[in-house]
This record gives C-alpha cells, sequence and structure tokens, in this order.
C-alpha cells in the first residue's frame, strides 16, 4: 500500500517527546494531538484521526510491529471493557483537571512554579534541565510541565501495553479515542 | 451430493469495538471502514478472510469464520 504524509507522523510524536528534554515550553505543541480528533469528531463525526493521523498508535504499531517488541497477546477483556475504558477516560479527565488548576494557581501567584514532571501521577521526576525561562507569565511554563507529564505518562502506558499485549493496545483505552468515539455516538445517534 | 463451499470471512463483535480503525489500514482489499466513527464494519464482497484485521485488531474483536460461499 502506497504510503500518504500521515503515515509519518510517528516522527512528530517521536520529536514531540525528545523536544520535551530539552525545552519544556515545546510541550505545548501536544494541544495539537487533543484539538485535532476533538474538531474532526465535533464536525466530522468520524474517528478519521484515529487511523490517519494519530502519530502516537503509529509510533506504537511501528515499535510494536515492524521492531518486534509486543508480544502479541490478546488485550484482557476488562481492559476493553465499557466500565474500564469509561471509567479510565474520568480518571485521566480528573487528573487533567487538577493540572490545570496547578496551572491555574501559578497564574494567580498562589503557587510557585514547580520544575517537574510528574510521571504516572505519582513520580514527580526533577526537569528543571528543560526550563530556561519564559517570555510569558510562569503559568505558561506550569502548563508546559504539567502537559507534558500528560502525554509521557500515556506514552509510557502505551509502551507497557504495547508490549505486554498488541502494539496498539494504548488506543484500546486512549481516552482521546474513547472520548472522540462517544461524540461520534452522540451526534450520530439519530 | 454436491460438497458445500466455504470462504472465509473476517466479522467483528460491533458492541466491543472502539473504531480505532488499525484494521481498515492494514487490510489489502479496503473491505473494511469505520462506520460513523462508532464501530468497524465488513463489506463481505470485498473480504477475502485473510485474517490481517484479526490479527492486527488491538482489541481482538475481529474473528474469521467460514460462511457458505
Amino acid at each position: 500500500m502506497k504510503k500518504k504524509w500521515y503515515d509519518y507522523l510517528w516522527i512528530f510524536s517521536l520529536a514531540y517527546l525528545l523536544l520535551g528534554f530539552f525545552n519544556i515550553l515545546f510541550a505545548w505543541l501536544g494541544l495539537i494531538c487533543f484539538f485535532v480528533p476533538l474538531i474532526i469528531s465535533l464536525t466530522k463525526g468520524t474517528k478519521g484521526y484515529c487511523s490517519r493521523e494519530g502519530g502516537r498508535g503509529q509510533l506504537f504499531g511501528l515499535l510494536g510491529g515492524r521492531f518486534g517488541l509486543s508480544r502479541r497477546k490478546d488485550i484482557p477483556g476488562w481492559m476493553k471493557s465499557k466500565a474500564f475504558r469509561y471509567g479510565f477516560l474520568i480518571f485521566f479527565f480528573a487528573m487533567f483537571f487538577q493540572m490545570l488548576w496547578n496551572t491555574y494557581l501559578v497564574f494567580s501567584g498562589t503557587q510557585g512554579l514547580r520544575q517537574v514532571v510528574t510521571l504516572l501521577w505519582t513520580f514527580k521526576l526533577p526537569w528543571q534541565w528543560a526550563y530556561h525561562g519564559i517570555l510569558f507569565h510562569e503559568g505558561a511554563a506550569q502548563f508546559a510541565f504539567g502537559f507534558y507529564s500528560v502525554m509521557l505518562t500515556s506514552t509510557v502506558l502505551g509502551l507497557i501495553t504495547m508490549v505486554l499485549f498488541k502494539p496498539r493496545s494504548w488506543c484500546v483505552y486512549c481516552p482521546m479515542g474513547t472520548m472522540t468515539q462517544l461524540i461520534c455516538k452522540v451526534k450520530n445517534r439519530s | 451430493m454436491a460438497a458445500i463451499r466455504k470462504k472465509r470471512k473476517a466479522f467483528v463483535e460491533s458492541a466491543d469495538c472502539v473504531a480505532c480503525g488499525c484494521c481498515v489500514k492494514v487490510c489489502p482489499k479496503g473491505a473494511l471502514q469505520i462506520v460513523k466513527g462508532i464501530t468497524a464494519q465488513v463489506d463481505m464482497e470485498k473480504c477475502v478472510g485473510c485474517g490481517k484485521c484479526a490479527k492486527e485488531c488491538p482489541a481482538s474483536v475481529i474473528r474469521i469464520g467460514e460462511v457458505e460461499a
């Protein structure tokens, strides 16, 4: 099958993760991965992003498929259940809003900038080497640290399930995928 | 008595499909599509039952079964 331009977007995903090690402000670019699938599902009522432009899935497909880093086993039944998928979506959103709240606290001056990346919502990794000051408010940098934490956490989870199960196992419980499918269901109900 | 000819086809368990589109990408015949962002659907006319989609599906909701030709 002839490759299209969007088949190479895994490079963007990989570059994004690497850039976060050098300058945390690049984390803002990750908003593209949030808004594009949402806009596609809201306007077109499809999940076209997942199979076309989703660079994260492509990266897992490449590492787990081409590079053979996956056991290629079936994902456990509970992980594809609606209860888990919607539960994970709610949990992910709760954590996301907590990150936004922390950003607000820095913007309001209540809290100082924390130069850490929180992995798996628990482990606070010092990340000061990737921060070189900001022209805007420090709150914008706090958002970058928080958002990169979200992206790195989801990548780590995706890598773990890639190794344990099938390459693109992340797609089964990806909160964006669950949310866009939900939007499509509501939008196409009639 | 004439032997019953059977053909292999892909079947999607729609209730558990996450509509990720992985199957669409690997199907060599273009027999799969994601309908309205909800579930994958197989075009039985195009499907040759090669099983690539079943192998790729991260949720393992596609199985290959036999139907009478």
